[in-house]
C-alpha cells in the first residue's frame, strides 16, 4: 500500500497498548456493612429500605424493612435507634433521621392498606407462639411467612404485651398497634386473646404442636422493702400503665411520688401528669446515672414533671413521705448522708424493673431459670427441645426492638428445627466505617426535626407528642443517607478514571473494571464516597 | 454562576453522576455513551490528572460542538503520551506540529473553515503550561488580540514533566523541581517570578476566561460548555495535579487538585471580556499546609526544622488570592 512520505506503519489505536500490564495493585468492588445496620438490634437492612425511599418507591422501602420487622410504624415511635447514634453522617453534620422515615413508612403502609405476601407453600408444621408481645408477634410473622401454621395465645385482652401495656397512649397510638398486629393476622396467623397459657407442655399437647415460641415478658412489678403505715399507698408502675388501658383508671390522689429512674418511671410521671396530678420522680443516682433515656428525661421536665435526684424513700405514711438525700462515692454508688426530708405524697408508685412469670414453665424437664429469667442457647432454644423462648423473659437488653429481634432469630431457628436442620447466618461483610468513606462529595443537608406536639397538649392530653414526617421531608430524609460500604451509582470511580477503565454497566447493575488498561493508580478508590472499592496487591 | 447549582440527591451534584438525577441534568462524563475522545491505552503515568483532565474537557467540547472538534495539540505529556507512532488514542481529527506553535495552528484551522464554510467545526487547541505560559506564549497572545475563534485549553501542571520535571513559569514558589534544586537558603522555586496565564488572558480582553480543576467535574464541564456557546478567542486554565512532578500518591491526583482549590492556592473563576462574573467559593476551608505536606516537591518545608517561614509566604499567597478573588467559604456551600 502506497504510504505518505516518511510513513511506514498504518495509523493504530491505543487500545492495543495493554496498560493494565503497569499495575501493581488492582481495584476490587465490594459491599461493607453500614454501622445502622451492625446495630439494628431487630437485624434491619436499613440502608436496604433507604435505598428504595431515597427514589420515592416507599412501598418497595417498606417491603424490604418489613423482611426483616413487620412493625415499622410501632418502631418509627418506640425503638430507642441505636442505629441512629451509629450513624456516619454524625461525623458530617448529623445523624440520618431513620426512626422518623420508619415511621413515615409505617404509617404510608397503614393508610395504604399495604398487606405482607402469604407463602407459596405451607410445611404442614404447627408451632404454639405464647404472648403476643413484640417478640411473640415478630416470631409468629417470620414463622407464617416461612411457611408454619401458627396460633398465638395470649393471656391479655389485647394484642401488644409490654407495647400496649407499658408504653403510654402519647407515645404509641392503640390503632397503630392494632393495624400492626391485624395486618400479621391477616398473613394466616391465629391469635387468641385471654388464652393464658399455664402449663405449655399441656398446651403443646393438646394442640398438636410441633415447637413452640415462649415471648411472655416480663409484667410483674418488683417490690422494694419500704417500711411504710397501713394507710400508705404503694402501686406497682406495671399495674398503673396496665390499668390505663382498662376502664377503671387508677386513683393515685394529687401528689404521685414515682420511685425509679428507668424508662417506665419517666412514663408513669408523664402518664400522671396527663392525669392533672402534680408526679415527683424519686431517683437514688444522677440524671447522667438514670437508666431512662436522656430524651425522655428532658421531654418530661418539659411537661412540668418534678425530679428528686439522689434521693430514696425511707418512710411512707399516708400523705406524705420522708426520703434520705444521697451522694455518690467515688465508685458512683449512692451512699446515704443522713439528711432526711418529708415531701406531701398521695401515693407512691414503685418503678424498679420487673419480673418474669414463670409459672407456665413448671415441671418442664431440661429447663434452666436463672436470675428470674430463662436460659436460653445461641439459637434461641431452651434447654428442652422444641420449647425457644425470647424477648424480656430471657437475659438481654429489655427493649422492644431486641425483642423484634428475638422473635425473628427464633423464627429462623425453628425453621430449621423443624426441618431437621439448623440455620447458619451469612457471614457478616466488614465494617464501614467512616474512615472509608470519602465525604466531600455529601452536600451539606440538615436533619429534618419531627414536629413536637404544644407543650399545654402534652400536658393535659394522651395525644402523641411526637408527630410525623410529611411525604417530601421524609424523601429529603432517606436521601441524607450516605450508603456507607455499598455502591449506590453515583458514577465516580466511571468518571474519575483517567484511563476508561471502568465499565458502566447500566442502571441496578454497577460497574466492573477493564483490567486490560486499568493501571492501577487508585484514583477510584480515594474518590469514591462511600467506600465500595479497595485496592487489593496483585498476586505475582 | 455558570457551574451546576448543587441540588440535593442524595450527594448533591458533587459526584460524576447520580441515580436520582433527571438524565439531562447528569454531567457527559456520567453517560455510559460518553465521547472517550481520549482513549484507553494511553501511557500517561498511574493517576495522571492531565489524562483525566483533557479526557474531562474534550469530551465536554465535542458534547457542545455534536461531535465536531478538531484539536491542535502542543508538544508535552499529553502530545507525548497519547501519541507514540503509529498509535493514538485520539478519537477526534488530532493535529501535533510544534512546541510553541500550537495556538497560531489552531488560529490557521479556524480560518481554513471559515473558508470552506464550516463553521459548525469548532476548533480546540490544548497544551501544557510549558507550551502555554512559555514557549507558547506569543503565538498565544496574537490569538487573543486578533479574537481568533478558537478555544485554547491549558492542562497546568506547573512544569516540564515528562523531560524530567524541570521548571516553567506556571510552577509555584519554593516547589522543588530538577532546575529549582531544594538547596540554600532560598530552597525550591523562587518567590517572585512566573506567571499566572489566567489574568494575562483577562488582560486581553477576550470574550471568556476560566479556571477549573480536576477536582470539580461539574464546575469544570459547564465551564467548556459556556465556551463552546461563544465565538471568538476563548482561555480555560485547568488545574492539572502531576503525581511524578508533585511526588504525591497517585491515587491522591484528585486529592490535590481539591486542597488546591480549598485552600485559595489556586483559584477557581470566570471571567467574560475580562471582568470576573464567578467564583468557585471555598467549602471547607483549611490551611496550606495541608495541601503542600502531601507533595514532596516541597519535603523540604517539613523537615528537621520546618521552614515556617517559607509556608507562611505561602499561605498569605493564597490569603491574597482569596481575598483579592472573593473564595471565602458561604454558608450552605456555594
Amino acid at each position: 500500500m502506497d504510504k505518505p512520505f516518511a510513513i511506514t506503519l498504518d495509523p493504530g489505536s491505543s487500545l492495543a497498548n495493554h496498560t493494565g500490564s503497569w499495575r501493581t495493585f488492582r481495584p476490587e468492588y465490594l459491599d461493607r456493612l453500614p454501622p445502622c445496620n451492625a446495630t439494628c438490634p431487630a437485624g434491619e437492612n436499613i440502608q436496604g429500605w433507604l435505598f428504595h425511599a431515597e427514589s420515592g418507591d416507599y412501598e418497595a422501602a417498606w417491603r424490604s424493612l418489613t423482611e426483616n420487622n413487620p412493625l415499622p410504624a410501632i418502631m418509627g415511635r418506640v425503638c430507642y435507634h441505636p442505629c441512629e447514634g451509629a450513624c456516619n453522617r454524625q461525623h458530617v453534620d448529623s445523624s440520618v433521621g431513620i426512626n422518623s422515615i420508619e415511621r413515615f413508612l409505617g404509617d404510608e403502609a397503614i393508610k395504604r392498606n399495604w398487606q405482607f405476601m402469604k407463602p407459596a407453600t405451607q410445611s404442614g408444621k404447627k408451632v404454639l407462639v405464647v404472648g403476643a408481645g413484640p417478640s411473640g408477634l415478630a416470631a409468629a410473622y417470620h414463622l407464617a411467612r416461612l411457611g408454619h401454621a401458627v396460633e398465638i395465645q395470649e393471656a391479655g385482652p389485647y394484642a401488644g404485651g409490654m407495647m400496649r401495656f407499658g408504653i403510654p397512649k402519647y407515645r404509641l397510638p392503640r390503632e397503630v398497634i392494632e393495624a400492626e398486629v391485624q395486618r400479621i393476622v391477616n398473613l394466616g396467623v391465629t391469635l387468641k386473646l385471654d388464652a393464658k397459657v399455664s402449663s405449655i407442655e399441656e398446651s403443646m399437647q393438646a394442640g398438636k404442636f410441633d415447637a413452640a415460641f415462649l415471648a411472655v415478658g416480663a409484667h410483674i412489678g418488683k417490690r422494694a422493702y419500704i417500711p411504710a403505715g397501713t394507710a400508705a399507698k404503694m402501686v406497682d408502675a406495671i399495674s398503673v400503665l396496665r390499668s390505663m388501658e382498662g376502664e377503671d383508671k387508677p386513683m393515685l390522689g394529687r401528689r404521685v411520688v414515682v420511685y425509679g429512674g428507668g424508662n417506665t418511671a419517666i412514663d408513669v410521671a408523664r402518664t400522671v401528669k396527663r392525669m392533672g396530678a402534680e408526679p415527683i420522680i424519686v431517683y437514688r443516682r444522677t440524671r447522667d446515672k438514670a437508666p431512662a433515656h436522656d430524651f425522655e428525661i428532658e421531654e418530661a421536665l418539659q411537661e412540668g414533671v418534678m425530679v428528686k435526684w439522689l434521693s430514696t424513700i425511707k418512710q411512707a405514711e399516708e400523705g406524705e413521705i420522708t426520703i434520705e438525700k444521697m451522694a455518690l462515692d467515688d465508685k458512683g454508688f449512692p451512699q446515704p448522708t443522713g439528711e432526711f426530708e418529708t415531701l406531701a405524697a398521695d401515693s407512691v408508685v414503685l418503678a424498679l424493673g420487673q419480673d418474669v412469670d414463670l409459672g407456665l414453665l413448671e415441671g418442664v424437664p431440661g429447663l434452666e431459670v436463672k436470675n428470674g429469667t430463662v436460659q436460653v442457647g445461641p439459637n434461641m432454644m431452651t434447654g428442652h427441645p422444641g420449647i425457644f423462648a425470647g424477648g424480656d423473659m430471657v437475659p438481654s437488653e429489655r427493649t422492644v426492638t431486641v425483642a423484634v429481634g428475638h422473635g425473628k432469630k427464633a423464627a429462623r431457628h425453628i425453621d430449621a428445627w423443624l426441618k431437621g436442620t439448623t440455620y447458619a447466618p451469612p457471614p457478616k461483610h466488614e465494617l464501614a466505617g467512616i474512615e472509608k468513606l470519602n465525604t466531600w462529595y455529601y452536600s451539606e443537608a440538615p436533619h429534618v426535626v419531627r414536629p413536637m406536639l404544644d407543650i399545654l397538649r402534652r400536658q393535659s392530653s394522651f395525644d402523641e407528642v411526637v408527630q410525623g414526617l410529611d411525604e417530601s421531608n421524609a424523601l429529603f430524609e432517606a436521601r441524607r443517607c450516605l450508603s456507607c460500604g455499598n455502591c449506590f451509582e453515583c458514577d465516580n470511580c466511571y468518571g474519575v478514571c483517567p484511563d476508561n477503565a471502568v465499565i458502566k454497566l447500566g442502571p441496578g447493575k454497577r460497574f466492573k473494571f477493564n483490567f486490560d488498561y486499568c493501571k492501577g493508580c487508585g484514583v477510584c478508590v480515594a474518590e469514591c464516597p462511600c467506600g465500595a472499592i479497595k485496592m487489593v496487591a496483585e498476586e505475582n | 454562576m455558570s457551574f451546576q447549582p448543587v441540588k440535593f440527591y442524595q450527594t448533591g451534584t458533587f459526584t460524576v453522576g447520580n441515580r436520582l438525577l433527571p438524565p439531562e441534568e447528569r454531567s457527559v462524563q456520567s453517560d455510559s455513551k460518553r465521547f472517550n475522545s481520549i482513549n484507553s491505552g494511553h501511557r500517561a503515568c498511574q493517576g495522571c490528572g492531565e489524562a483525566l483532565g483533557a479526557r474531562y474537557a474534550i469530551d465536554a467540547a465535542m458534547e457542545a460542538a455534536d461531535g465536531r472538534i478538531i484539536a491542535a495539540n502542543a508538544t508535552g505529556c499529553l502530545e507525548v503520551f497519547s501519541t507514540p507512532y503509529p498509535e493514538t488514542s485520539w478519537q477526534i481529527p488530532w493535529i501535533h506540529s510544534l512546541f510553541g506553535n500550537t495556538a497560531a495552528v489552531a488560529t490557521g484551522i479556524a480560518a481554513a473553515l471559515k473558508v470552506k464554510g464550516k463553521t459548525g467545526t469548532r476548533v480546540v487547541a490544548q497544551g501544557g503550561d510549558g507550551g502555554t505560559t512559555d514557549i507558547g506564549f506569543g503565538c498565544l497572545s496574537g490569538m487573543f488580540e486578533r479574537n481568533d475563534d478558537v478555544l485554547y485549553i491549558c492542562y497546568d501542571n506547573g512544569g516540564y514533566m515528562n523531560t524530567g520535571v524541570q521548571r516553567s513559569s506556571a510552577t509555584p514558589a519554593a516547589a522543588r523541581t530538577s532546575t529549582t534544586p531544594a538547596v540554600g537558603a532560598e530552597p525550591g522555586n523562587v518567590f517572585g517570578q512566573g506567571k499566572f496565564l489566567p489574568a494575562i488572558a483577562m488582560a486581553h480582553d477576550i470574550p471568556y476566561v476560566a479556571t477549573a480543576t480536576v477536582a470539580d467535574l461539574r464546575d469544570l464541564e459547564a465551564k467548556v460548555t459556556r465556551a463552546m456557546e461563544i465565538r471568538g478567542a476563548r482561555y480555560i486554565h485547568i488545574l492539572v495535579p502531576c503525581p511524578l512532578g508533585w511526588g504525591t500518591a497517585s491515587h491522591d491526583t484528585i486529592r490535590m487538585a481539591r486542597l488546591a482549590k480549598e485552600t485559595g492556592i489556586f483559584p477557581v473563576f470566570e471571567a467574560e471580556h475580562g471582568e470576573i462574573k464567578s467564583v468557585l467559593a471555598i467549602r471547607r476551608p483549611l490551611p496550606v499546609e495541608d495541601y503542600l505536606r502531601p507533595q514532596k516537591r516541597y519535603a523540604h518545608l517539613f523537615g528537621k526544622q520546618p521552614r515556617i517561614d517559607v509556608i507562611a509566604h505561602l499561605q498569605a499567597q493564597a490569603d491574597r488570592n482569596i481575598r483579592k478573588y472573593g473564595l471565602q467559604a458561604r454558608k450552605g456551600g456555594h
